[in-house]
């Protein structure tokens, strides 16, 4: 057991030692404790990356509205106006990451297959961080997929530190890890030292303290679906500047320190209840108390 | 942590703790009855009840009684399906407490030749604790092999289940035995960290004490 890691601190002395990236170093630590060999570790995450994929298509191809009418058809737009004449001044690459984050959760709501990653409700995230680098960066599955070990790891230092449910930490602890594990992929498939891509995590991590878990009408598709979209692009902003050689203040394990204590005092009526925040607003409340009246 | 419970499961939406994690939970109940249930009277407690209606749960909680995995694309249709198949599933609010996860459920199932009642929890991320059977507490999380032995509370008993695992070398993760009352049902869960093999359930039914015997392999997506 030479690979084990719990903290940052931990993983960078692993990877400085033995020359290893964040995603080598995530295999070996899966091995020493899994009862699956290397390859099986490696194809399995290569088809769970195809089934991210598969979500991302299927959101994009829904035209109807979900269950509680809160969401459905909103990747179709967001991806119709990136193939328009009105593209955002920062491309249309931007605009379609925000598609896809979005199908994830548009197929997550219509009881469609998705992969979560940390959670369901986060889902989006990594999906569309991973195809929109490997769209434009013209890589394959298997090389793309490597982004979901360096993610992997930065999970589980999360995981050992914090949490991921939305009922115990907030969404923080959902769509903060889901876009600072995205961060760490994105780096570290830039060519960015597993140095840079724990400082893109940490960077990624400590600007979403904070946020709450306030689903309108229980549901998990307002404000989930935008906030993945969004933080999608978050990650890679994150990712961007750690590669410019700029440094969190505040070192990746002590962030995560901080996301722990923020989600231990965050109030119960902000996690997941909802019972606050824009669950609790006037038309917020409309979809509680009458599914769906609102579209 | 394995990696594959940070990136995973693959899973029907929307809801990892209210979908994925009820579906896990109803399979396990599956598996432990080891048979067709034709009844089955879900108890939901907390979040469960409250929020369960748009995430599926209780289709979810039928897919797993169906022995569907999490990332089944029937799981949508399960209580029709379960319908079909001649299985009564029956859903009613209960409260277990101030101590119970908000996302709990007590299963009472029945099958042709056994009942078995359960208490499950769905710990987030898809994740799910197995934490009563038929009244005596358990740990079970089903990321593991697990040998579940029901069997007479006797001296020595441990010693012999050891002595056979570390004859076969299978290394031990967790063990745990609980018992109402002295020398009456005990359940002993062992969770390992390879397949059991069949020479050592061979041997453990050569063990008088042991009434029952279930080896639970790892949950789909573990």
């Amino acid at each position: 057991m030479h690979s084990q890691f719990r903290t940052t601190a931990q993983l960078l002395e692993l990877c400085e030692k033995e020359n290893l990236s964040i995603a080598e170093a995530t295999i070996r630590s899966e091995v020493e404790t899994s009862s699956l060999s290397r390859e099986e570790i490696e194809q399995r995450m290569i088809t769970y990356y195809q089934r991210m994929k598969e979500a991302v298509q299927r959101g994009l191809e829904i035209t109807e509205r979900s269950r509680s009418g809160l969401s459905g058809g909103d990747s179709r737009r967001v991806l119709a106006h990136s193939e328009g004449e009105r593209v955002s001044a920062l491309g249309a690459t931007f605009e379609k990451s925000i598609a896809y984050a979005l199908a994830v959760l548009e197929t997550n709501a219509a009881f469609g297959r998705i992969v979560a990653t940390p959670t369901a409700g986060s889902a989006g995230i990594a999906p569309a961080c991973l195809l929109t680098w490997q769209e434009t960066r013209h890589a394959s599955d298997e090389e793309t997929a490597r982004g979901l070990f360096t993610a992997a790891g930065i999970g589980k230092i999360i995981g050992h530190g914090a949490c991921f449910s939305g009922a115990q930490g907030g969404c923080q602890a959902e769509v903060g890890s889901a876009c600072s594990m995205a961060a760490a992929a994105i780096c570290e498939l830039d060519g960015g030292s597993a140095t840079e891509a724990v400082n893109a995590a940490a960077l990624a991590l400590q600007n979403t303290l904070g946020l709450i878990c306030d689903p309108i009408g229980g549901y998990v598709e307002a404000p989930c679906m935008m906030r993945n979209g969004l933080f999608g692009l978050h990650a890679f902003g994150a990712a961007t500047i750690s590669l410019s050689g700029v440094k969190s203040i505040i070192p990746f394990d002590e962030v995560v320190m901080a996301l722990r204590e923020v989600g231990n005092k965050m109030p119960r009526m902000y996690k997941e209840t909802s019972e606050g925040g824009l669950a609790n607003t006037p038309t917020g409340l409309l979809f509680k108390n009458h599914k769906g009246a609102v579209k | 942590m394995s990696i594959f419970e940070i990136i995973g499961p693959v899973m029907v939406g929307p809801s990892s703790s209210h979908t994925a994690g009820a579906c896990r939970i109803g399979y396990m109940g599956r598996k432990l009855l080891d048979e067709v249930p034709h009844t089955a009277r879900l108890l939901l407690h907390g979040s469960f009840w409250a929020t369960g209606d748009g995430h599926g749960t209780q289709e979810a909680l039928a897919a797993g009684l169906l022995g569907f995995a999490p990332d089944d694309q029937r799981l949508i249709n399960a209580l029709a399906l379960a319908k079909q198949e001649g299985i009564t599933i029956t859903f009613q609010e209960i409260d277990l407490g101030p101590q119970a996860h908000p996302n709990s459920v007590k299963m009472q199932l029945e099958g042709l030749t056994r009942s078995i009642t359960l208490i499950a929890a769905s710990i987030g991320g898809g994740n799910v604790l197995l934490q009563e059977i038929n009244g005596l507490p358990v740990a079970i999380s089903g990321t593991l092999e697990t040998l579940i032995l029901w069997h007479q509370d006797t001296p020595g008993f441990l010693a012999r289940i050891t002595a056979v695992l570390a004859c076969m070398q299978i290394n031990v993760a967790s063990i745990r035995t609980s018992r109402v009352d002295r020398g009456e049902t005990a359940i002993t869960a062992i969770e390992i960290d390879t397949p059991c093999p069949e020479e050592v359930t061979a041997l453990f039914k050569k063990i008088t004490f042991i009434t029952r015997l279930l080896v639970l392999s790892p949950l789909p997506g573990f």
